[in-house]
Order: C-alpha cells, then structure tokens, then sequence
C-alpha cells in the first residue's frame, strides 16, 4: 500500500497530552485535509511525519516504509510551512533551488525544474528577486514551488493561507486545487478554517484535544456528523442544540416547547441538532423571540430566545423584522440530528 | 531644531571630544618631530614629520608586533568563532535541561579578575610548555572572549526563525549543513559583532600577554609598544606612531563592517 498510514500515534509536550492515538491512511494521490480548533494537535501530526519532532508511540508508514528513526532528509517529504519559511538571503531561483542542490543534481536538470516549477505557478519574473521583495500572495507561491520542484512522496501544508488576506485566500484555495490535480501528489492538508478544509479535501479528519474525531468526505462530515463536537464545529451559523427526550418515534423537546419525528432512535433522553441555514420563519411549532439580525451578506443570521434557551435561524438578505417580534419557524423543514451523550444516534 | 535635540546634540559632542581628544593627541603627537614633542609650551599643531614612523618600524621593530598581534588576535577570533557558533547553536535551539544555568555560568567565567586568573594559568602554561609558543595566548583569550560571544551569538540565534532550519532540514540538510547553509548568513550581522568584540580584546589585551609572552619575538602590539625604550628617554614620538598603527586597522575594521553589523538581514523571512 502506497500513500500514508499512521497508526496510533501519542505525542507528549511535558504534562501535556497532544496526540492522544491517532490513526489515519491517506492514500497515494489523495488531498486529505486534518481540521480542527487551535491546540488539536494537528501541525504536531505534521511535525511527526515529517521527522521534526519524535512519536512518544505508535508508527508511521510512507509508501509502506517505516518512517521511524529517519531523518527529515532522508523521507522524501516537503512541507509548506504557515510561515513560508523563505531562505531570505537566497533569491526566489536559490530558494526554489536549495532542495534540489542539496542532493547535488547537475545544474542544467535544476535549471529546467526551476523553470518548470515556476511556470507552473506563475512566479517567471520573481526569479530573480529576494522574499523580502515579495508580496505575501508571491511568498506563498515561491514556498509551494520549493516544496513541488523536487516532486516528494508526500506533501505536508501547515495552514498556508492563514496568513493571506481574504480575497487572495480565496483565489489561492482554487489554485491549490488544482494544483493538486495537475501534480496528482499525496498531500497532507492542516487547517482550522472550514470553508478551506471543505473546497480542498476529498477526505477531512476533524481533529479535537488530539484525538480524531471523524474521517469522511467534505458532504458526509456536514451533513452527517458523527458526534457533537463535530456537528457544532462545522457549519456557520453554528448548529443548534435542544435537548429533550425520544418518545413514540418522535423527539420532544421542553424549552422551547416543539416536538418533530425522528426515525429509528431508541426512546430515551436526546439532543437534537438543526442547522440555523435549514430553519428560516414560517409556520410552525418553534416559537422564538427575535433579539439580533446579523447582515452577513447574502443572508440575515436570526438571534432567537425562547426563554432560557437561545438558538439561531437564517432569512433572505433583505428579511424585515422588529427586534422583539414573535417568529415561528419549522423545525421540519430542517435535517435532525440526534445525539445521546455525544455519539450520533439516528 | 527642537531645545532636546540641542541637548541632545552637545552631549554626544560632548562625549565624543571627550573620548577622542586623548587620541586625537597621540594621531597629532605621531606626526610630529622630535623638536615639537618637546617644545613648551606644547605645539598643538604637528609639522607632519613621519619620521617617528620611520624609526619605529626600523628601529623598534614594529611590524614584527603588528604580526603576532595579528595571529593572535586572528587565532583567538577564529576559535573562539567555531567554538561560540557552536555553543550559541545548542544553546539557543536544542532542548535542554538547566538551560539558564548555563548561560549563567557562562556569564560568571567572564566575572573572576583577571588577577585572580593570573597565577593558576601561568603555573598550567608552564607545565604544558606554553609559555611564549602562540597558543599559550590564544587559549587563555578563547576562554575569557567564549562567554560574550556565546551570549551575543545566542541572542541572535534565537530570534531567527527556527522553520527556516526545519525547512532546510526538509529540503536535505542535516542539522550542521542548516546551521552552515542557512543559519550562519542570516546571523552575519552577529557572527560580525561578536568577531569584532572578539578581535578588539584579543588585539588591545596587555595584562596576559605580558605575563605570558616573555620573549621580545613573540610579544603582541600593546606589551610591544610598551616596552619600546630609548637610551635616556622615553621615545614618545615613536610609541604614539605604533600607538596609532594599532588602532589604525580596529578603527578601519569597524567603519568596514558596521553596515554589515547594523543591516538586518533577516527582514522578509517569513510573513513581515
């Protein structure tokens, strides 16, 4: 089996548990994105494969290789890091040249892989000139050059586009894309940003306090959380929780009081999750009072207090409502989720 | 301009006339004649005679001092440089317990007098044999310049960014080739300072190599020039032109490298 295993890998910082048995394979050609908040440990899995930090246990295979006890250079592995990590006293052609005069290719095949890396990510004109000259858009190019000129087994991306404004994030999202296609590389993808993991990856991981959390394809993870960290990780608004009770083949929920049928769950206590953008006003069972519009462009986020209970609702951009009006909204109209305890139960 | 700058501006004058003006008299006193040294009243101004610097190169022999001094002082940089990269390097990057209290010991070698230093590492030269050969100077200066250089060199180590070792790491280097390849330019501006630090102490020091270096052949600058004597009088004239020969290249190494030591290299490393 080519591509990458990890099997239950543990990583400890001090008294500080990081990577508490992880296990993933990403398979040879597969862009698969590792998401999660800040402090998951997922730059750490990174650092691991790519032999910068040591594996307290477990075991990593690259192309069926063994990877421990190799050293970085000897695993064939680039990484982009979020920082770029330039050499700045190397202009772009020494910076995109480094890998490959460390492993003492002749100077003519360097030249054409240069040049070849730098059409392929437009950056011809910039070879000349030192990263402090550079934009940030043009840094990260250089840095995805140096990382493909010497076409490694595997890519490693620590969060490359934080540090880009919004627009250029955009743009360099599809770029990346497809880049991934036209090079078919394995790439490891590290990001906390949502819309990033789900454009770029055909398998997601979400990460949470070092442990995985779900596997799956960008559509499966949104709309079929495992459990309730990952439903309330993704999606923006975040997803709504009630908690209540299965009773007869339906969900019953106190507070606010509404009831909606769920199929094939075990009657007991419950938490149900709807999504905000899957509920708007109209009629139905789920009374709220109105507290907020929040304007996000093209749609309005609803603020709604039942009581003691808060949850969200969306509406077309130009939806009209008092703060402090009376919405009722139909939480049939929404997918349910049900949980018990924290794993998904329906 | 603003009543602060003005203050400002006369106290670094100030100071300057204040540190120079020595100096500036022993450059004027070079240039004079044997008449002008000793005229009274003083004649500020020299007639511009090199004939001091005539005599103290044939008669006293200067240059042969300007050599050891260089090897020396040459000697005492380039080991200590090696030595000092090293140690700053593993200081400032690799993980290790007690730490700090290295670096504080390393702070307390350079606090013992000299003085007190005097004694144990003449008895230890002499067993070795080491009295006069050149090594029995470097060695004595390697160890007294180590912990500035290793502090300095620290400082700058740790404030680069360590993903440009991991990148280069990445990219095939091991640990020694990304210090050599990657870490070692863009700390020039620190190498830089701390050779000239280094350089200047090892180039002006007097007290150890007077104790050490007791043979007129192998005697650096400073003991050199003071042990210039005449047949009657002190050869004024001729110690204040070597006086000046000595300073000469300090002051030429300095204006030379302060670009280097001041530019920041490391600007637009990473995002900045």
């Amino acid at each position: 089996m080519s591509g990458l295993v990890i099997e239950n890998l543990h990583k400890s910082f001090g008294p500080e548990k990081v990577l508490d048995g992880v296990s993933l394979s990403v398979e040879q050609g597969q862009l698969a994105v590792l998401l999660g908040p800040s402090g998951c440990g997922k730059s750490t899995i990174l650092r691991l494969v790519a032999g910068l930090e040591e594996p307290d246990a477990g075991r990593m295979l690259l192309g069926g290789q063994d990877l421990a006890g190799l050293a970085p250079k000897q695993r064939d592995v680039a990484m982009v890091f979020q920082s770029y990590a330039l050499y700045p006293h190397l202009d772009v052609f020494g910076n995109l040249a480094f890998p490959l005069r460390m492993r003492r290719e002749p100077k003519a095949e360097i030249k054409r892989k240069v040049s070849e890396a730098a059409r392929l990510l437009g950056i011809e004109k910039l070879l000349g000139k030192k990263p402090g000259q550079l934009s940030g858009g043009q840094r990260q190019r250089v840095a995805i050059g140096r990382a493909i000129v010497r076409s490694p087994r595997l890519f490693l991306f620590d969060e490359p586009l934080s540090n880009l404004d919004a627009q250029l994030r955009g743009e360099m999202r599809l770029e990346l894309a497809a880049l991934h296609r036209k090079l078919g590389a394995t790439i490891v993808y590290v990001t906390h940003d949502q819309t990033e993991a789900l454009t770029l990856g055909q398998m997601i991981v979400v990460l949470h306090q070092g442990k995985v959390r779900q596997v799956g394809g960008p559509r499966e993870i949104y709309q079929r959380p495992a459990n309730r960290f990952v439903a309330g990780f993704l999606g923006f608004p975040p997803m709504n929780f009630f908690a209540g009770a299965v009773e007869e083949g339906r969900f019953v929920c106190p507070a606010p009081a509404f009831s909606l049928p769920v199929e094939g769950v075990a009657p007991g206590p419950a938490v149900l999750g709807l999504r905000p953008e899957e509920l708007t006003p109209g009629e139905g069972p789920l009374r709220g009072r109105l507290e907020l519009v929040e304007r996000v462009g093209g749609q309005s986020v609803l603020h709604l207090r039942a009581g003691e209970a808060r949850f969200t609702a969306t509406a077309p951009a130009d939806f009209h409502a008092a703060a402090g009006a009376e919405l009722s909204l139909d939480p049939a109209q929404a997918r349910p989720h049900v949980f018990r305890g924290d794993q998904r139960i329906n | 301009m603003r009543r602060g700058h003005l203050i400002a501006a006369l106290a670094a004058g100030g100071f300057c006339l204040l540190a120079l003006a020595p100096f500036a008299w022993l450059v004027l006193t070079s240039f004079k004649t044997q008449l002008e040294v000793t005229a009274i009243p003083p004649t500020p101004w020299p007639g511009g005679s090199l004939e001091f610097y005539r005599s103290a190169l044939s008669r006293y022999g200067l240059m042969h001092f300007v050599l050891n001094s260089l090897i020396v002082a040459g000697g005492t940089t380039a080991c200590t440089l090696c030595l000092g990269v090293g140690a700053a390097y593993a200081l400032a990057r690799l993980r290790m317990p007690g730490r700090p209290w290295l670096m504080g010991a390393l702070l307390l070698v350079s606090m013992f007098p000299q003085i007190s230093l005097a004694g144990p590492i003449w008895r230890m030269l002499q067993a070795a044999g080491w009295l006069n050969p050149y090594q029995g100077l470097i060695i004595p200066y390697v160890t007294l310049t180590l912990p500035l250089a290793v502090w300095i060199l620290t400082s700058y180590f740790s404030e680069l960014p360590r993903e440009l070792e991991e990148a280069a790491m990445l990219d095939g280097c091991g640990r020694l080739g990304a210090l050599v390849r990657v870490i070692l330019p863009l700390a020039g501006p620190g190498v830089f300072t701390a050779a000239i630090l280094v350089f200047i102490y090892a180039w002006n020091e007097f007290f150890f190599a007077l104790l050490i270096m007791t043979r007129r052949a192998v005697q650096t600058l400073p003991v050199g020039i003071a042990l210039f004597q005449g047949q009657f009088t002190m050869p004024w004239g001729e110690i204040a032109a070597a006086s000046t020969v000595a300073t000469a290249p300090l002051v030429a190494l300095v204006f030379i490298f302060q670009r280097r030591i001041v530019s920041g290299l490391s600007a637009g490393a990473v995002k900045g």
